[in-house]
């Protein structure tokens, strides 16, 4: 394919803005005139989905165990079944900013700490019952105080939950945070009627309804009425074929059996590219692995180590090897370089054995033991980064042990439990809530034991600060903070990489999740 | 006869017992459990505690075996931890699928397997019996999901006759569901005809040397009479274990090809339940196993017994 072809595809699927397009095009030497000929052209093609059709995906992260109650989502599949069926009150925008859904608007009063949420009105489940802000309370209520929710610990700042009328509800919070609405916008945080609890039938206000439910096999939509959002909810219908084996789903989209996938090998993609039937969709991300360290355990709580460890990993070799590139280098903090919080003045940490070893030798340690726990429970190559990481710290005259943990039960029993551990997040919308999540002092994730009374006013000024140039201040410091003397190694941020049948459009890239952030159901459709 | 059918079953119960409590034993040694496997890095004390109290999984593990053991009894095989739904319901299509396509590859294989050796018998070391045993070899000395993968490289992506997804759904038509699990039944072919042939060929071959086969030979008898009629009726025990063996294979060891093919067979359902500490789903799932083992090597020693005259009629 040529490469203004090419250029044409990445404008009508809007990863390029028309201003970079029409750059790039006539660097390529096409004429003016031709040019504007051709950008409304593209942008119709681009605007205007069709409707109707059943759309085939096929889709790791899928299990037996799988159920539909939003409480217990984790994987692929059980989001994209989430955002088919029901909504929440806040959808995560395609540049990562909050955009209404059952909530059409909200806002904070002074302090942030106090907001109030007003709902969409005219909206009904599948039931034909009205949603209401009975029905928000009893849904947000799902995941706090004692519940089993993966969102859970999110939702502990929230003190109280208030109906002030039929569709307006008061949040109060225990502290202000200016990036509540995020919150919102978890997949975990769906919409059910007042007093709702048989997930296995689930009422929603979706686009679509259930057919049928076989999890970790097979799971059938369709749409029986008109969506009450404009421009989503085109298909008639939507089957999603779990296919666990990266192998078995590209041969399913190549041989036609589906129409798009998730979780594309980054190995593979030479081969998708080469084809003119497939598409690659690809989204820078905030998903990261980590290495971390207990900050107050030897040998990690002497500074030097902690340095001599961090210029001891090749972080382009873990990019390259772990990932084929499909991703940016870390600075051993948490914020991708697609926030707009993300700090650009900080030097980026390399590869350098000489250093590494000048600082291991500074910390004057005699025979230290360094164990690293690693598997590939957190994720698939975790035991491969270990072990290059292993390889270039020895290069370093570093040792480093490797030890392979059980994959089951690796969350409960290694990790926060062993002081020098690989896992990974998978980002979060806001930049205070990663930090907050992971590097606060009493947060029950904060893996590092980072424990730094600074750094909590820090976060605690930028959440509630309303002011962006203060804020960002703010954050800009906290990732100084981690990057000069923190206890994790964060060597890269991996891409989601979808890819689809060229038949397919409205799979735009987004940084939050694969599938466009679980939300492919509504925003997908066929092309005629 | 009967006898022996009825100790043996007696046995298989016992057997069963203790299966499912190593089962149990064994899920309950491996480290985490459904409520840290489900929540992942998501967990927190709180809701750890939470999904335990709801799960029942906070009561002592002898408890929980004992209310097993009794619902079982009782034909109750419980609900899902994970999902909720019935484990009946849950397993029987994926156990129908399983021994769907373990029937389809059977009634390939185990024909093609005792033709194959019965002519590389007939001329032990003519080209044919060399050339067989080569690609049989090969067959079986490649991993099986990598000869999944050639199998969807040439036969699906490249000529396209055949779908790489054995996704096939409950209603589906008898031969839609023929077609769709052609490449996985080809899979599996490949994978046990080797040693039933090769069983047949060697357990020939070595009636063939006894004397009376001699003597059939003097009296002129033809060739493939002599094999077919004589060697062969005698030489069927040892290959009927074999036969039991494969089969037994193939209901409960296909899940790498059910991963390769994405089939929803049973195996995959039990890989999926142990990783999630589903104990009544792997109880199940094991119970169903270790049956088809028992049942199996019971019909292999029946028939093996009836094909042998002197074991049908002891003096």
């Amino acid at each position: 394919m040529s490469e203004l072809d090419d250029l044409k595809r990445q404008y009508a699927n809007g990863r390029l803005s028309r201003r970079d397009f029409m750059g790039r095009a006539a660097a390529l030497g096409v004429g003016a005139a031709l040019l504007s000929s051709m950008v409304p052209d593209l942008a119709m093609a681009a605007d205007a989905p069709r409707k109707g059709g059943v759309l085939r995906l096929g889709m790791g992260g899928g299990s037996t165990t799988d159920s539909l109650d939003p409480r217990t989502y984790d994987e692929s599949v059980a989001l994209a079944c989430g955002f088919a069926l029901f909504n929440t009150l806040i959808e995560n925008g395609p540049d990562n900013k909050p955009i209404p859904s059952l909530a059409e608007s909200w806002e904070a009063k002074p302090g942030a700490a106090e907001w109030i949420f007003t709902l969409r009105k005219g909206v009904t489940f599948s039931n034909g019952k009205a949603f209401t802000a009975d029905d928000a309370i009893y849904s947000l209520n799902l995941h706090r105080g004692a519940s089993k929710s993966g969102a859970s610990a999110q939702m502990k700042s929230v003190t109280d939950i208030k109906k002030l009328d039929d569709n307006k509800i008061q949040v109060t919070l225990a502290s202000g945070d200016a990036d509540f609405p995020y919150i919102f916008t978890d997949y975990h945080m769906h919409m059910v009627p007042d007093g709702f609890t048989d997930f296995s039938k689930p009422i929603g206000t979706g686009a679509f309804e259930l057919v049928s439910f076989d999890p970790g096999v097979r799971i059938v939509f369709k749409r029986t009425r008109e969506f009450w959002k404009t421009g989503r909810g085109h298909l008639d219908g939507l089957e999603i074929t779990v296919i666990n084996d990266s192998s078995a789903r590209l041969n399913a989209l190549i041989s036609g059996q589906v129409d798009a996938i998730n979780r594309l090998d980054p190995k593979a993609i030479a081969t998708v590219k080469k084809s003119s039937k497939l598409e690659v969709v690809q989204a820078p991300g905030g998903w990261f692995p980590i290495i971390s360290m207990f900050i107050d355990a030897e040998p990690y709580s002497n500074v030097d180590v902690r340095q001599a460890l961090r210029y001891g990993l090749n972080r382009e070799a873990v990019l390259k090897t772990m990932f084929a590139g499909y991703g940016t280098l870390g600075n051993d903090h948490p914020i991708p370089k697609g926030d707009p919080y993300h700090n650009p003045n900080l030097p980026q940490i390399a590869y350098d054995p000489d250093k590494a070893k000048f600082h291991f030798k500074k910390a004057g340690l005699s025979n230290p033991t360094i164990l690293l726990s690693a598997s590939d429970a957190a994720f698939g190559g975790a035991v491969d980064m270990a072990t290059l990481f292993q390889a270039n710290a020895a290069k370093a005259d570093i040792k480093i042990d490797v030890r392979k943990e059980p994959a089951d039960g690796f969350f409960t029993n290694v990790w926060l439990k062993k002081p020098f551990v690989t896992s990974y997040w998978g980002g979060r919308p806001s930049a205070t809530q990663m930090l907050s999540v992971a590097f606060k002092s009493d947060a029950p994730w904060n893996e590092t034991h980072w424990k730094r009374p600074d750094f909590d006013k820090l976060l605690s000024d930028a959440k509630s600060e309303l002011d962006e140039a203060k804020r960002k201040d703010y954050i800009w410091t906290m990732q100084k903070m981690l990057h000069d003397e923190g206890a994790a190694i964060i060597p890269v941020f991996r891409d989601w990489l979808d890819a689809h049948s060229s038949k397919v459009g409205g799979l735009t890239p987004h940084s939050g999740f694969d599938m466009d952030n679980g939300l492919v159901a509504e925003k997908i459709w066929l092309k005629a | 006869m009967f006898r022996l059918i009825g100790q043996r079953l007696v046995l298989g119960l016992l057997t069963l017992m203790a299966a499912s409590l190593l089962i149990f034993a064994s899920t309950e040694i491996l480290p985490g459990d459904l409520a840290s496997a489900i929540l992942q890095n998501s967990a927190t004390p709180e809701n750890l505690a939470e999904m335990r109290r709801e799960l029942g999984l906070d009561r002592p593990a002898p408890v929980r075996y004992a209310e097993w053991l009794n619902g079982a009894a009782h034909g109750d095989l419980g609900h899902s931890l994970a999902s909720h739904r019935d484990v009946v319901e849950e397993i029987a299509p994926r156990l129908r699928n399983t021994l769907l396509l373990a029937a389809y590859a059977a009634i390939i294989a185990i024909p093609l397997a005792i033709g194959l050796g019965l002519f590389a018998a007939m001329r032990p070391g003519s080209s044919f019996d060399r050339s067989a045993n080569i690609v049989i070899l090969m067959a079986i000395s490649v991993p099986e999901y990598f000869l999944g993968y050639l199998l969807i490289k040439y036969l699906a992506v490249e000529l396209g006759w055949f779908p790489s997804l054995a996704n096939v759904t409950p209603d589906m038509p008898f031969v839609d569901r023929a077609y769709l699990t052609f490449l996985p039944t080809v899979n599996l072919v490949l994978v046990v005809v080797a040693q039933m042939m090769r069983m047949t060929r060697a357990s020939v071959l070595s009636i063939m040397a006894s004397p009376y086969i001699e003597m059939a030979f003097l009296k002129g008898l033809p060739k493939w009479r002599i094999v077919a009629r004589h060697a062969f009726p005698n030489a069927l025990a040892p290959i009927i274990n074999v036969i039991a063996l494969n089969l037994a294979y193939l209901v409960v060891g296909v899940v790498v090809v059910e991963a390769v093919f994405v089939y929803p067979g049973l195996g995959q359902l039990m890989v999926d339940a142990v990783s999630k500490h589903d104990v009544p789903m792997v109880q199940a799932c094991g119970l169903i196993f270790a049956s088809a083992f028992i049942l199996l090597n019971m019909i292999a020693d029946v028939m093996a017994i009836m094909s042998n005259p002197r074991l049908r009629h002891p003096r």
